[in-house]
């Protein structure tokens, strides 16, 4: 019985880890709900349960897929590789106007590109300091600190390895997370009171969760601005992290 | 139909993609050079003539929708699937990088929302957030618009 519902999970393997995704998101939203009081957004731990996930299924089988590595789960490769990935994240482009990007001014702007330039140029930074010199490895954690989505899609296009890009997706879930926690402590000193700043603030941090969480901490009235510019973030940092950003470092070491 | 909506998703996706490993080609890099971010931007392009055109009926809306909101889920089986052990001793390399970059980002706002505006406050910046004439009503309007216009977004 039991054996016979095994073979039939590994067989539907792709529906199997919609399944297994679908209870691990249900888990970790309850979890951010419940334990944190949603100052932890659900998406941010949802996705630590993911890492921690496979870096048992990695102990477990010695492999470097993680929990894909075990027959059960390998449909989670799939899920999560690059082709439906890739998908995902052009589908949250639609519906984005530039129109409103108007609203922020030139500031706004300038906040965007700023905000994946420095974030990006930490993560290389950082990244150096801790002994890293290949231009791809470089990259690819700079990119993973511009947001943990930015990082793999670099990785990706880049040739960068497994263990790498798992690096940076832990670095740009980090920065979600320390944005979620220390905005409302950083507010008042950084005069983020006012729709103007919250815009600003949103093209600076880029993590749309870490934006939408941390402003909700610090007065709801502010997150439709944060949001706004920080749906742009992303698609940026995919767009200059694999070029002109790598062609820089690549310049540079 | 939701397949048509799909299809334009595929077809940006295809086109962007290939556009990144051409530019990669030319650049001579050997590697896609911001092809998701190139097939993003034909969707936001795409998508926005067909809505202004009224070509975009919720059916083939939601084909795309659907493939917005299985983004973190996605991410999620994504990192389920990396080769976590071996970089666990990096882990540290993780928490200084996105600890450098938050502090930075966070000292530059105020920087930021000085620039252009030397006198910034509420008002002003409500005002030009919104072209509605009273400052005090537009804020509130603005307010209650912007989700709208953020529905298909996501947490990221």
């Amino acid at each position: 019985m039991i054996e016979s519902f095994v073979t039939q999970l590994e067989k539907q393997h792709l529906i199997a880890a919609f399944a297994l995704v679908g209870g691990a998101m249900y888990i970790s939203y309850l979890v951010s709900d419940k334990l944190t009081k949603g100052r932890v957004h659900g998406s941010a731990i949802a996705i630590m349960v993911g890492l921690a996930l496979a870096y048992f299924g990695g102990i477990h089988t010695g492999g470097s897929r993680g929990l894909a590595d075990i027959s059960l789960f390998a449909g989670l490769g799939l899920m999560g590789g690059g082709m439906l990935r890739d998908l995902a994240i052009i589908a949250t482009a639609y519906g984005v106007r530039f129109q409103e990007i108007r609203a922020a001014g030139i500031s706004g702007i300038i906040a965007l590109f700023l905000g994946v330039i420095v974030s990006f140029v930490a993560g290389v930074a950082v990244a150096y300091a801790f002994g890293y010199r290949d231009p791809v490895s470089l990259t690819t954690i700079g990119a993973g600190t511009v947001t943990y989505i930015v990082g793999p899609i670099a990785g990706a296009s880049i040739g960068a390895s497994s263990d790498i890009i798992a690096l940076s997706i832990a670095a740009g879930l980090f920065k979600s997370i320390l944005v979620m926690v220390l905005t409302p402590i950083a507010a008042r000193h950084i005069g983020l009171d006012n729709p103007r700043s919250a815009m600003i603030f949103g093209g600076l941090m880029g993590t749309t969760s870490g934006v939408a969480a941390g402003l909700a901490a610090t007065d709801p009235k502010l997150v439709p601005y944060g949001a706004m510019t920080a749906t742009f973030y992303t698609g940026l940092g995919a767009l200059l992290a694999p070029s002109v950003l790598y062609l820089a470092v690549r310049a540079v070491f | 139909m939701v397949i048509y909506g799909v299809a334009l998703l595929a077809g940006c996706m295809l086109v962007g993609l290939w556009a990144g490993d051409v530019l990669g080609m030319l650049l001579g890099v050997n590697s896609n050079v911001g092809g998701v971010g190139i097939a993003m931007l034909m969707l936001i392009f795409l998508g926005g003539y067909l809505m202004d055109k009224g070509k975009m009926p919720s059916g083939t809306e939601s084909g795309i929708t659907f493939w917005n909101g299985m983004y973190i889920p996605i991410v999620v089986a994504m990192a389920a699937s990396q080769d976590v052990a071996a970089a666990f001793d990096g882990g540290m390399i993780a928490l200084l990088a996105s600890l450098v970059a938050v502090a930075a980002s966070f000292a530059l706002v105020p920087f930021l929302t000085r620039l252009g505006h030397p006198k910034s406050s509420s008002t002003t910046a409500v005002a030009s957030a919104s072209s509605a004439s009273k400052a005090s009503k537009s804020r509130v309007k603005t307010s209650s618009s912007s989700p709208a216009s953020a529905r298909t977004r996501t947490a990221r």
